[in-house]
């Protein structure tokens, strides 16, 4: 989920993903690209040098762009901040599936790509999609869910998991493509636009001007059914609505933090059913809490079109009633509070927001409502903290969100039988760098904590009971808990026990913008300081390059297989769903 | 946040003369009614709108070290809003105008901030950051 400012700012200088090619032209959308036919993108080739208007020849497939395309180019002779000619047609699309061989010249300077436009079968599989999405989601974080949420005898498993009776159908491979390494925003925009991007960038291909809503857009998955039919959206998650994920369905930006934007951008599209934190952005500037820097009431707009407005659990009962068929649920300024913190130890913000629903009460609620539309529904779940309390090593409150999420698949799981025409993907977007190595036994001698940790034959089994069968532990702080731990972190002080106090915060920044480890943990028992292995930049732990596991079941579940890029996962969905049947 | 509580009482008698007149406003004070369609500020906030005040917190790490601007936070920013492009302020954050640059102070140490408090959404010409509170012509102190 978090990137660098460097990052960002070597990927804005080089403007695409393979320096080696920096005296050549840009073309975008990049090479191998695969597009969904009849959908809009913006076609746009940045050359190496200024170059003259006339010079400027674009072809596909040998014929002059502007004559398939049926428009024309705008040239830029100096684009802003860049010594350097550009062409930009917005909004092209192609009506005939095939391969296209793309050239670009302009007197020397010739850059060739090719892109592979597809139609779907003309016959839909599935009515309905839902697509739910485990930020973060890792091996570690499924079978520390299991371990904690059913327990184990003997080496085997007291219970399965939601999850668990779905079964694995592809790896897939997350890189940017600017980075092996990814985010959030880049992942998810895959997943939603069938278009791999850079790390940061939501709905584009990044180009190399600053302005981060000038860049060449590919069209989402919630835009395609609005122009191609009649389904329903619907988006639920538990961080900010606007945060990197549920955007990646609805927005267009270089930049994931233009929330603002991103708020417009969402109520553009106007999905059915919106749940999750994140009013802060749809305020005034005016109100006290507001992180607008206008004047838009996005609350009201969303009232004037007919949205019934959800602030808490009990009015999200009230709203299920609704016969607008609009919902709009925001139960928090900012992200929502976790499952432990909600549940259990009343921690972090829940004092502020007492009555957060939960997620598997957002899925109910979202399913109940979209499954009225005759013409199906896509539906984007989206179990946000997993990758929230990870980054910060924050392990218990991360695995508690993993058996939420798992707890709202159940729910998707239990519509699918009613409505067996309905596809359930469960992914991540990208992994953690997580495993769980044995257990710590408050029980074992000693007061150095590191002799307190299991392996082996010395784990055993952990001690969680869930007496009230509700799928989480009923005391988090057992004495013989999960050893789980990452392969990188910043300095920090590692108490090996859960944070009973609130969401771990394992570094803060010093005057020389290095994070360093944070004091307040200086003097838990047992605590010792780790000295990281990451940049003193980082300020927390970093996801990994490692592939996501893939489920699926239900009509189209066929079309995953094998290893795929996070882009291909699109088209299945758009498969299933038989949004562009070739003319 | 752990080890840092348990200080404040003692703390409370070695205010600085400068801050005799000055009245002590906690960031639990701030705010009255929380909602998800805002927050509302309290009556004692309302009540001390232009009258010096004395907070304490931690100090997120500036654009500059030098600076005469900074926000001030209940706990130490594990993470860097100026920095990082996800990363977002807490809701109940003040901002504070120093009447002279001092240097960065130490997250991982608790400041005290004397200066007039002003309340109501105002626009940073310079910077473009909203605030809501702020403390002006302000100075600081390790607490």
């Amino acid at each position: 989920m978090r990137a660098t400012l460097a990052v960002l700012a070597l990927s804005t200088a080089l403007g695409f993903g393979f320096a080696s090619e920096a005296d050549a032209a840009t073309i975008y959308p990049l090479d191998r690209a695969t597009i969904l036919v009849r959908s809009p993108f913006d076609l746009k080739v940045e050359f190496a040098g200024v170059v003259k208007a006339e010079d400027v020849k674009v072809t596909l497939n040998g014929e002059p762009a502007e004559v398939v395309l049926g428009k024309g180019f705008t040239f830029v002779e100096r684009e802003p901040g860049v010594d350097a000619s550009a062409v930009m047609l917005r909004a092209a699309s192609l009506a005939k599936p095939g391969h296209y061989t793309v050239e670009a010249r302009a007197g020397d300077d010739v850059k060739t790509v090719t892109w592979d436009v597809y139609a779907t079968p003309a016959q839909p599989k599935a009515k309905n999609v839902i697509f739910f999405l485990g930020d973060g989601l890792s091996v570690a974080h499924r079978t520390a869910a299991r371990l904690m949420s059913k327990g184990m005898t003997e080496g085997k498993a007291n219970g399965r998991l939601n999850i668990d009776g779905i079964s694995p159908v592809a790896f897939v491979g997350t890189s940017a493509t600017d980075a092996v390494a990814t985010d959030s925003a880049n992942t998810m925009s895959a997943y939603m636009t069938g278009h791999k991007t850079a790390v940061n960038a939501l709905g584009v291909y990044a180009d190399r001007t600053k302005d981060s809503l000038d860049d060449p857009k590919v069209e989402t998955i919630a835009e395609a059914l609005r122009r191609t039919g009649g389904k329903a959206i619907g988006i639920v998650t538990t961080a900010e609505i606007e945060d990197a994920t549920p955007a990646a369905v609805v927005s267009h930006t270089r930049r994931r933090s233009d929330k603002a934007d991103i708020a417009l951008m969402m109520f553009d599209v106007k999905p059915e059913v919106v749940l999750g934190g994140g009013s802060a952005y749809f305020l005034p500037k005016s109100v006290p809490g507001s992180k607008r820097k206008d004047d838009i009431d996005l609350i009201d707009r969303y009232r004037e079109s007919g949205y019934a407005l959800a602030t808490t659990a009990a009015e999200l009962e009230t709203a299920r009633g609704t016969n607008s068929g609009r919902i709009l649920g925001l139960f928090h300024t900012g992200n929502m509070d976790v499952a432990l913190d909600r549940l259990q130890l009343k921690k972090g913000t829940v004092s502020k927001f007492p009555d957060q629903p939960g997620l598997v009460k957002m899925t109910e609620v979202a399913l109940e409502q979209l499954a009225k539309d005759p013409d199906g529904f896509f539906l984007m779940v989206e179990g946000a903290s997993i990758d929230k309390m990870s980054h910060p090593m924050d392990w218990e409150r991360a695995m508690y969100d993993t058996i939420e999420f798992d707890q709202a698949v159940g729910a998707g799981l239990a519509f699918a039988a009613k409505h067996p025409d309905t596809l359930i993907v469960v992914t991540g977007d990208h992994t953690h760098g997580v495993s769980v190595i044995g257990t710590i036994d408050d029980n074992k001698p000693g007061t150095e904590m590191r002799e307190k940790v299991g392996v082996y034959a010395d784990a055993g089994f952990p001690n969680y009971e869930d007496k009230n069968g509700d799928g989480y532990p009923d005391n988090v702080d057992v004495s013989r808990r999960l050893a789980i731990f990452s392969s990188n972190f910043p300095d920090y002080y590692e108490t090996f026990r859960p944070k009973m106090n609130g969401p771990f915060e394992p570094a803060v920044q010093n005057e020389k913008k290095e994070y360093v480890a944070n004091e307040a943990y200086k003097d838990v028992p047992g605590a010792v300081k780790r000295e990281g292995n990451l940049p003193r930049s980082a300020d927390t732990a970093v996801h990994a390059v490692d592939d996501v596991v893939l489920q699926a079941t239900g009509p189209g579940a066929d079309g995953f297989h094998g290893y795929m890029e996070e882009s291909d996962i699109y088209r299945v969905l758009v498969d299933a769903m038989a949004i562009a049947p070739a003319n | 946040m752990l080890g840092l509580l348990g200080a404040l009482p003692l703390l409370a008698l070695a205010r600085p003369a400068r801050a005799a007149a000055a009245t002590p406003l906690g960031f639990g004070d701030l705010y009255g009614a929380v909602s998800v369609l805002g927050l509302s500020f309290s009556d004692k906030v309302k009540a001390l709108a232009g009258q010096p005040v004395t907070m304490r917190g931690f100090m997120a790490p500036p654009l500059k070290a030098e600076a005469d601007f900074f926000v001030l936070t209940e706990i130490p920013m594990s993470i860097c809003p100026f920095c990082s492009s996800d990363a977002d302020w807490p809701d109940n954050i003040v901002v504070v105008y120093l009447d002279r640059a001092q240097t960065f102070e130490q997250a991982n140490r608790m400041i005290e901030v004397t200066g007039r408090l002003e309340v109501g959404s105002w626009t940073d010409p310079h910077t473009g950051f909203v605030s809501l509170l702020r403390l002006v012509g302000a100075r600081f102190e390790r607490a």
